[in-house]
């Protein structure tokens, strides 16, 4: 078990900011994040992109505030837990939270701060019916181990990257049986090389392309057996396969911090503008996961949520320590 | 109305509604369904990067080549027709003054 005094979720700018402000506090965090690095939506969804609206920087490009907030805040040290979202909330005897991940990895404190800012990215999923039922019996949203597919009949569906680079790695390293790419257009947005090598070979018969068409359905009795395939022009095509793989990349969704007895209000967590404490008692929301009357989504104003978040979890765990405000300027930081 | 164009949503119910957008104030067509509470999500807050504000360009409004990002954001998108495109990248110009778009599933 992981012990700290913050358990913040969520490792995108305002998380990594609210680990500094609770530094200047002498509180220590440790971050989760279901991405595999920090920087949440930042790095995972707009890296190269400027932002105008950060006091102090005219312009920064994503990456480079990351990068920087991440400098910031390595004084205090925090712990990370990455690449694992964080599943189930659950409270202590002695008042205190136990946020577990989905690799069954626990953490404690006495306050969590969600700054989940999107929610949980997961893969996006076609509008397939009876998809959902034949989930891991056949389709499945990610490749973790490409040896699963051995000798298998594979159809992965996707036009971008990495719909494009799974079908030439499973070819090429002669995994699966056959391989069938379906692409709802004729062109790929893929690396120009990626598709070149998908369209040779699909040229010498190594990669079965359908273009112009969608999967659209699913059957088998126990397991995925026939895929539907609706092609623009020449209709239905039903062939038999082992593995379907849609490829359509990441898209946010709240995720299970809905199910852990937060007020919500439209997709987001409802707190309480005086500290932006939600509805349970030491539980925090900052950033763009929470609403209030005049919420807006800035990094800014999160940065401002999360000070005075830890304010209050200070008080909360310290309830007869009066803290008073210090300026950097006076007094420098000390890490830990 | 200077700098005020007409916009007619259809909501998936088939509802239509017409709205009142201003020129002016550099908005684009997902915020001002939003600001009308219609059920646009607009996740990724304009960026061309979730496809939650997908629409279908149902009057003969001559619209601006969509960028490579939006391309590219349809490409990964479902229920994406030949008309599709993100509400977010419509500017609110004199140019649209009339537009008629159905939100997508």
């Amino acid at each position: 078990m992981i012990e700290t005094d913050i358990i913040i979720i969520g490792a995108g700018p305002v998380g990594l900011f609210t680990v500094f402000e609770a530094g200047l506090l002498k509180l220590k965090c440790h971050l989760i994040d279901s991405l595999p690095m920090p920087g949440g939506q930042l790095i995972e969804i707009y890296p190269k992109k400027p932002i105008y609206d950060i006091p102090g920087f005219p312009i920064v490009n994503a990456g480079e505030l990351i990068d920087s907030l991440m400098k910031q805040c390595s004084v205090f040290k925090p712990g990370f837990t990455l690449g694992e979202s964080a599943i189930k909330l659950e409270e202590t005897e002695n008042g205190k939270f136990i946020v577990t991940t989905i690799k069954g990895t626990r953490h404690l404190a006495p306050i969590v701060i969600i700054a989940g800012g999107l929610g949980v990215f997961e893969p996006r999923k076609p509008p397939i019916e009876s998809l959902v039922k034949y989930e891991d019996k056949g389709v499945e949203y990610i490749i973790r181990n490409p040896e699963f597919y051995k000798d298998k009949r594979v159809v992965v569906s996707g036009g971008g990257d990495s719909a494009l680079d799974w079908s030439i790695y499973l070819v090429e390293n002669k995994i699966v049986n056959e391989l069938t790419l379906v692409h709802r257009r004729t062109s790929f947005r893929g690396h120009l090389d990626s598709v070149q090598k998908v369209m040779d070979m699909a040229a010498d018969g190594r990669i079965k392309l359908i273009t112009d068409a969608e999967v659209v359905g699913i059957s088998g009795s126990e397991k995925l057996e026939t895929l539907t395939i609706k092609h623009s022009t020449l209709g239905d095509i039903v062939m038999k396969a082992d593995h379907f793989i849609p490829l359509f990349g990441l898209t946010p969704s709240l995720g299970p911090i809905a199910t852990w007895g937060l007020d919500l209000e439209k997709n987001a967590v409802k707190v309480d503008t005086l500290d932006y404490s939600t509805n349970r008692k030491g539980v925090y929301a900052v950033g763009d996961i929470n609403t209030y009357p005049g919420k807006l989504k800035l990094i800014l104003c999160g940065f401002h949520e999360g000070t005075l978040a830890v304010q209050s979890a200070f008080a909360r765990i310290y309830p007869n320590k009066k803290n008073v405000l210090k300026y950097t300027t006076v007094n420098g930081v000390t890490g830990f | 109305m200077e700098n005020t164009i007409k916009v007619t949503i259809i909501d998936r119910e088939g509802a239509l509604h017409d709205l009142e957008g201003p020129t002016d104030m550099n908005l684009n067509i997902m915020e001002i369904c939003k600001m009308h509470e219609l059920p646009v999500e607009g996740i990724c807050g304009g960026m061309a990067l979730c496809a939650s504000c997908q629409v279908y360009l149902e009057s003969e409004t001559p619209l601006p080549e969509q960028s490579d990002a939006e391309q590219g954001m349809l490409d990964e998108a479902f229920h994406v027709k030949d008309n599709s495109r993100l509400g977010c990248q419509i500017r609110l110009t004199q140019e649209i003054d009339g537009i008629i778009l159905r939100l997508a599933p």
